[in-house]
This record gives structure tokens, C-alpha cells and sequence, in this order.
């Protein structure tokens, strides 16, 4: 490989460090009564409110429709998901210092398949919260479910909630595209060969 | 004689009937369009200033915004309220305890905002309180009275809680001169047993935390107000007497007889400097200090029994009197710190006193004899000008950014402007009726915010629809931005509003705590969680350290409890929420309810008397299912020896 799609494929992978910084995704909750905000942080080793007791408020209002509490401690995905980008940015440096193709592609095989793995994993966990609802709640509606949206927004009642990827994420689809674009460049230089 | 004062009462009472009728024929630029618009605030839109208005004889400090006037706030401060149980609950009750015993009323005066170098700065704001002397100091960011100290050696606190220009001292003067110490003399022995004292309170830098300096023996004559120096003036605090004729009874007549009384003015960096030299006297007294424990949201009351007392006579050069007409009553000082205003409120003129003049008549040693070794100054040595035709009763003065200052009239019932080194008037407004203080924001610091006076209104009559014999006082808003006043908004207050202060809204709002975080809640009852939750005995004390969350009470099944305990609820809000406090009401309570705000704890005795099974609820509508949160007690008999059981949904 060129010393140009070396150095890309570091910085690739250097920038995933930025992943621990930034959440990888964000859930906005809009209701009447909560003019200041209310939300939730995702990240790939916890789960935060957007303000210091957020987690806490809705925590506390889902008992009213008997969702489980939301305890980051429970969600073993949160203590894996840290090592997996730790092994890809590793991955990553190795394949620029081993400067072999195949190097590159397993990287971005694997970066594919831990994304979409990811990403349904999410949308299962937000399947189950929404869905496994306590028998015994307050307010129960026939039918209805508080499964928030993956991405885009959705109304729960009184609350509107909007879901959307967070610089975490972009991050990795940066990373991403950065592997895509050095192996499209090698596959040409090979080709004009 | 006994005629003579009867055909004065009336000739008064005439003058101020006819004061009234005068001023109900009054236009008023008030309710015009171009008024409403000025105090209208949008839906959702905030008021420019938070206005802390003294609620008087209810004892509380009340909250408004300006220019809307809508009241956002009573602040308990030297009365109990049953509503969040201040000075009911066992963490308030301390805050209102004297060297008397427990206190549940007091009669709040003056509000005055902590200063940094003369101007607002937001931190603090304190009040006085006049039957039992005391002051208060109240949090800005929780909006709640921190701590309350009293005052020996004094009776009546009226002139306080005035501020020196970086909150160094909070002066205050006594009203009422009493013999010092406390002794059994004949009234009649005034001349020679009776004195007053001025109390300089320290104030800590960093916590607020009051304690007394030292305070000043003085003559035994009425002092009423004070404001301290600023700028050249700084070192120095103005207080006004009246009753320099030391009488004492029916000071009306026999008070008002000297056609002047004074101004005290006092050098408080020399006094420091004279206590720091040991010339003070250290005199055992007893006085109560109350402070809030921020950790444990406690109140703790310590009885103090010393204070440092500096008699002028070992003291030359402290304090000297500015001659100034007829039982003065407001002592204000300018922006600049130059010029002192005393309100004569029998005089025809508003004498103005200027500093520098002060000083070189004390250098030039330009006496007029002295009382009791204080000198008092000539007149026409320290006058800087008068003011003609204040109106009648002048009482305080305030100043705005641009040079003029306003008066109230009470007699006259109307504000007068007047131009600061002219002295001349230049607009005078009716106000309904009879004014004492009024408020310019930031009116009494080196740098005003202008833009508004608020007239605060003793009397109102046919202001409002009426609420049969007992009337509220009112407060009203003028605009003060043109060279005219205009009357823009009129509206009643809680209690009597002696005075106010305003701040921008902006200089608070940011600081406005939103709850009490529950990590740092080191109440020694104090639920953390559910599991820290629990009921125990000790003796007949029978604790329930419960927590409070949407919507139901942890445990809300209580058993154990007996005819003759004292049941102590201790009631921690779980919720660490924006405005989401819970209440808690037991039946037959002869305490009061409980309002406990995001993260705190807050405990009420209950003393059950029959054997049963009794009720208690949730009284703020906290959630949607506010109507569920409730619990019920056992209650039983006195010889029984019931099992302890606390549960939540079995």
C-alpha cells in the first residue's frame, strides 16, 4: 500500500479513541411538563441522562407505564462494547503496519458487522423496554407499546420522543468511509498497474 | 394643655383628610395604553427585576417581579408558616428561638441586598426585625432565610440591616432606648437610666455568617434609620434619631418640640480600630444566633452571652451629630457618597448634608456643644442645601442614575424629584396613599439601575374592591425614564411593605438552585433510597424515616406505634426532579403539613391520642396520580406492646 493509505488507515483508526468522548447516540424526550429538556445520552460503555438526573426522572416516570428501570449496570453490551473498539483501533494500527491489503478489508468486515450487530443489539434492548411492560402499572393502555424509534421520532403518550445518532457514531462512520476510500484508491493504483 | 393636644390631633387629622380627598381627584397616566404595555410581560416572558418587598407586620419577605408586579414568593423568615412549615418542622423550629424562648411572629422591616464594592451583587439579602431585635440573612439561591441573630441591648430594630459598600458591617440602631443593662427603674428615671445602642454585625466574606462586631453606647434618644457611606464616605454609617428631648410618654407632642434632632455619623473603621485596642467592654448579655446547617438542612440555635461595648467617651473622634430638623426620619446618602439626606418628617425643608463639609467642620472643630461628649456639629458648617418644598412629612429618599432624587411625602402623599446639587424640585406625583419608603432599583447603592420608582403605600381606601375593614397596602410603579413620572402600575402586597430593593432578574435567575441534591443530604434521617427506609422506637419517640416519590410514600403501611408516643415522620423527597416537591399531612395533626422540596428531609411530630388506624397523604398535587399517595398508621394502646411492621405494597 502507498505510504498515503497507511498513514489514512492510522488515522482511521485513531480516531475511534474520539468514540469514548462522545455519545453514539441520543434520545430527546419533549413532554408538557419538561421545558428544560430531558433525554438520554447512549453511550458505548453507559447510558447517561442529557441533564445529571435525567436517568433518575425517567426512570421514575416509566413505573407509571411499568417499563423496567433503566440500570446501565444490567446491560452487559456496555462493558463489552469498549473492548471492541479498543481490538479495532488495534486491528487498525496493526493492518498499517503489517501494509497488506487483506489487512484492511478484514477491518472493515469486521467494522461492518459490529456496527449492524450493534445496531440491531440496540434496537432489542429498546424492543424489550418497550415491550415487557409490568402487568401491575398504573396506566395501561390495550395495545400500546413504548418502544422508542431507532432512528426519528415517535409519539409515547405524552411524550415525544426523538432518537438520532450521536457523534460517536458519525465517528465511526468516518472511520469508515476514510477505509473505504483508501481501498478504492489502492484497488485503481493496482489496476492502472 | 389636655386641650391644647386634642385640638392638635384634630388639626392633624384634618390635614390629612384633606390630603386624601385632595389626591382621589387626581389624574393618573396609569391604565393608558402606553402603561399597560410597559408592564405587560408576555406569557412565558420574565420580569426585568426580582423586587423583595418587606412584608411588614406578617414577618415575611415577599417576591415580585417588576414591572409585572405579580408575587412570586413569600420567603418565611421571623414568622412560623403552616404552609412549608418554617418554624413548625423540626429542622425550622430553631431559626425562631431568642434569648425570649421560641418566637413564632416578628415585624420585618428593611430588605437590603448584599453589596460588592456598593452594588448589588446578589448574594444575600438581609431584613430586620423590629419587636424582637433580629436580623435575618436569606440565601439567594435557595431563596430561604440561612440565619437569624439577635440583638442584645436593644429594643426595637429599626434602623437595619443597612450595608457598608462590601457587606464589612450590617449596621443597626435601636428604636426604643431602654435601660442597659435590663434593670427595674421608674420609667420616669428615662434621663438618667435609659440608652440606645448602634450594633455593627459582621459579615463572613464567603459564608455570610453574621456575628456582632461590636456596638456603640449611645444617648438615650429614638433612632430610626441608617444608611452607611459610600465612595469618600465609606468608613462612615449615618444613623437618624429623633426624641433628643428624651422624653417618655406621648412622644407625639413631646418629641416634636426641638426644632431639631440628629444625625448620627459614625466612623466605624475608628471604632474597629478602637475595639481592636481593647477599649471596648466586654459585657455578659445573652443573645440567640440560628443558622442553617447546610449538610444536614438543620436549624441550630447557640445562645451567645458576650458582645464588645464601646462608649463614645472612650471613643473621641467615632461619632458626632449632624444637627437636622425636626424628628428626621430616612437618612440617605447619593450615588457619590457626598451628599446625606435626612427626611424631616415634621420639617418644612429637606436638609441635605454634605460629607466633605462634615469632615472639615470635625477638623476645624466647628461644635455646637455636644451630648453626653459627642459633639454636635454647626449646621451651617455641614448643610450643603435644602430642599424647599418636599412636601409635607418627608420620609425616605432614593436616588436613579442620572442625578435626581426621589422623596416620598407621606402628609402630602406624593413622590418629589429633585435634582442632587440644585436642590431644586423638578416633578412631583400623587400616590395612593401615604407613602414610606420607596425604591428605585438599586436606588441606595453607588450605582442605581434606574428606570422605576416604587412607591410603597401605607394606605389604600377605595384603591381596590374592598375586603371589608381590613384593607391591604399597596405598592406603585412609576416610570422614571422621562423628565416626568407616570404612574404605571398599582397593586397590593402582603403585610405592610416598609421597604424594597430590586436586582436585575438576570444577576439571580442563573444562580436559582433547582433542587437539593440527595447524594449531599447528610440529614441523620435522611432516606437515601427505599432501602435506607425504616421505623424504630426509642422510648415513647417512635421514628419513621420514610421517603417520598411519584406517587407513594416508602413504607406507606405503618404498625407499631402507640397512645402517647411522639411520632416522628421524617419525611426525605426521593425525587431529584425540577419542581417536584411532595407534601405530607397526618389527620389531627396540631403542628402543621410538611412541603419538602427535591432532596431534602423534612420531619413533624405527631402525637396520636386514640387507639385506630389513621390516615396521612400527599398534599401537593405532585403527579397524575397524586390522589393514590397515601399511608395509614396504626395506632395502639398505650400498655400494649405492638410489633414494629413497615411495608409497601404487600
Amino acid at each position: 500500500m502507498k505510504k498515503q493509505s497507511r498513514i489514512l488507515i492510522v488515522i482511521a483508526s485513531i480516531s475511534l479513541i474520539l468514540v469514548f468522548l462522545f455519545p453514539i447516540w441520543r434520545i430527546y424526550l419533549d413532554a408538557p411538563q419538561y421545558p428544560e429538556g430531558l433525554g438520554l445520552n447512549i453511550w458505548i460503555n453507559k447510558v447517561t441522562g442529557l441533564n445529571p438526573n435525567d436517568l433518575a426522572t425517567i426512570n421514575g416516570l416509566n413505573h407509571y407505564i411499568g417499563m423496567e428501570k433503566i440500570m446501565p449496570d444490567a446491560i452487559p453490551e456496555l462493558s463489552i462494547m469498549p473492548w471492541i473498539i479498543i481490538a479495532l483501533i488495534g486491528w487498525g494500527l496493526f493492518a498499517s503496519f503489517l501494509n497488506k491489503k487483506w489487512a484492511v478489508y478484514v477491518w472493515l468486515g469486521a467494522f461492518i458487522i459490529v456496527g449492524a450487530v450493534g445496531l440491531y443489539d440496540f434496537y432489542q434492548w429498546e424492543y424489550t423496554y418497550g415491550h415487557n411492560l409490568n402487568p401491575d402499572a398504573p396506566i395501561k393502555i390495550p395495545g400500546m407499546s413504548y418502544q422508542p424509534p431507532l432512528i426519528g421520532q415517535k409519539q409515547l403518550l405524552n411524550i415525544n420522543a426523538l432518537s438520532i445518532p450521536f457523534v460517536g457514531t458519525y465517528v465511526i462512520l468516518f472511520s469508515v468511509l476514510i477505509t473505504f476510500f483508501v481501498l478504492i484508491k489502492e484497488n485503481k493504483m493496482e489496476k492502472n498497474k | 394643655m389636655i386641650k391644647n393636644k386634642i385640638f392638635s390631633l384634630l388639626l392633624c387629622g384634618l390635614i390629612f383628610g384633606l390630603v386624601i380627598t385632595g389626591c382621589s381627584n387626581q389624574q393618573e397616566a396609569g391604565g393608558t395604553d402606553e402603561a399597560a404595555k410597559r408592564v405587560y410581560v408576555a406569557p412565558g416572558q420574565y420580569d426585568e427585576f426580582y423586587t423583595f418587598m418587606s412584608g411588614g407586620f406578617s414577618g415575611q419577605v415577599t417576591v415580585y417581579g417588576i414591572p409585572s408586579g405579580r408575587l412570586f414568593k413569600i420567603i418565611p423568615v421571623f414568622s412560623q408558616d403552616a404552609e412549608s412549615a418554617y418554624g413548625y418542622s423540626e429542622e425550622t423550629k430553631a431559626m425562631l428561638n431568642t434569648s425570649y424562648g421560641f418566637i413564632p411572629w416578628g415585624d420585618a422591616h428593611h430588605p437590603e441586598l448584599s453589596e460588592t464594592d456598593g452594588v448589588h451583587d446578589g448574594k444575600w439579602l438581609f431584613i430586620n426585625e423590629n419587636n424582637t431585635p433580629r436580623v435575618a440573612r436569606i440565601d439567594l439561591t435557595e431563596f430561604e432565610t440561612a440565619e437569624i441573630l439577635e440583638l442584645p441591648n436593644s429594643a426595637g430594630n429599626h434602623g437595619s440591616p443597612f450595608i457598608t459598600e462590601n457587606n464589612e458591617y450590617v449596621v443597626a440602631s435601636t428604636r426604643f432606648s431602654v435601660p442597659i443593662p435590663q434593670k427595674d427603674v421608674p420609667i420616669k428615671s428615662y434621663k438618667e437610666n435609659f440608652n440606645g445602642t448602634i450594633s455593627f454585625i459582621k459579615v463572613d466574606k464567603k459564608t455570610g455568617e453574621m456575628s456582632i462586631g461590636f456596638q456603640i453606647l449611645v444617648p438615650g434618644f429614638n433612632y430610626d434609620l441608617a444608611h452607611a457611606g459610600k465612595g469618600p464616605s465609606h468608613d462612615w454609617a449615618f444613623f437618624t434619631c429623633y426624641n433628643s428631648e428624651e422624653a417618655n410618654s406621648l412622644l407625639e407632642m413631646n418629641a416634636s418640640r426641638n426644632d431639631k434632632d440628629f444625625i448620627a455619623a459614625v466612623d466605624w473603621k475608628l471604632a474597629e480600630k478602637y475595639v481592636s485596642e481593647g477599649k471596648a467592654k466586654k459585657v455578659v448579655t445573652k443573645y440567640a444566633h440560628n443558622y442553617m446547617n447546610e449538610k444536614t438542612q438543620t436549624a441550630i440555635s447557640v445562645m451567645n452571652n458576650e458582645v464588645f461595648i464601646l462608649d463614645p467617651k472612650d471613643a473621641p473622634g467615632m461619632i458626632y451629630y449632624l444637627p437636622t430638623p425636626k424628628s428626621p426620619h430616612g437618612v440617605d446618602v447619593d450615588p457619590t457618597g457626598q451628599y446625606i439626606v435626612g427626611g424631616g418628617k415634621l420639617s418644612s425643608v429637606l436638609p441635605v448634608h454634605s460629607f466633605d463639609k462634615m469632615i472639615k467642620a470635625i477638623e476645624n472643630k466647628q461644635f455646637d456643644g455636644d451630648v453626653d461628649g459627642i459633639p454636635i456639629l454647626k449646621y451651617d458648617a455641614v448643610i450643603a442645601g435644602e430642599v424647599k418644598e418636599p412636601g409635607l412629612g418627608p420620609l425616605h429618599t432614593e436616588f436613579d442614575d442620572n442625578g435626581f432624587a426621589y422623596t416620598t411625602a407621606f402628609i402630602s402623599s406624593e413622590i418629589v424629584k429633585w435634582k442632587v446639587g440644585t436642590w431644586e424640585v423638578v416633578d412631583r406625583v400623587q400616590t395612593y396613599y401615604s407613602p414610606g419608603h420607596l425604591s428605585v432599583p438599586g436606588g441606595d447603592t453607588k450605582k442605581p439601575w434606574g428606570k422605576y420608582v416604587i412607591s410603597l403605600n401605607k394606605i389604600t381606601k377605595d384603591r381596590y374592591l374592598p375586603t371589608g375593614p381590613a384593607l391591604c397596602q399597596s405598592a406603585q410603579l412609576f416610570d422614571i425614564t422621562g423628565d416626568k413620572m407616570k404612574l404605571l402600575l398599582d397593586f397590593p402586597t402582603i403585610g405592610e411593605p416598609h421597604y424594597a430593593q430590586s436586582i436585575p432578574a438576570e444577576l439571580l435567575m442563573k444562580n436559582s438552585k433547582k433542587i437539593y441534591k440527595l447524594e449531599d443530604n447528610e440529614h441523620p434521617y435522611a432516606a437515601k433510597g427505599v432501602k435506607e427506609t425504616k421505623v424504630e422506637r426509642k422510648g415513647n419517640e417512635f421514628h419513621i424515616t420514610m421517603g417520598a416519590s411519584r406517587s407513594h410514600f416508602t413504607p406507606d403501611n405503618i404498625e407499631g406505634a402507640k397512645v402517647g408516643d411522639k411520632v416522628y415522620f421524617h419525611v426525605t423527597n426521593f425525587e431529584q426532579d425540577w419542581d417536584i416537591p411532595h407534601g405530607f399531612a397526618v389527620i389531627g395533626n396540631k403542628n402543621s403539613e410538611l412541603l419538602i422540596m427535591p432532596g431534602q428531609t423534612r420531619t413533624i411530630i405527631w402525637e396520636p391520642q386514640k387507639v385506630g388506624v389513621y390516615p396521612f397523604y400527599c398534599t401537593d398535587f405532585c403527579s397524575a396520580l397524586h390522589q393514590e399517595m397515601q399511608g395509614y398508621i396504626r395506632v395502639s394502646a398505650q400498655n400494649s406492646n405492638p410489633e414494629i411492621k413497615f411495608t409497601l405494597g404487600e
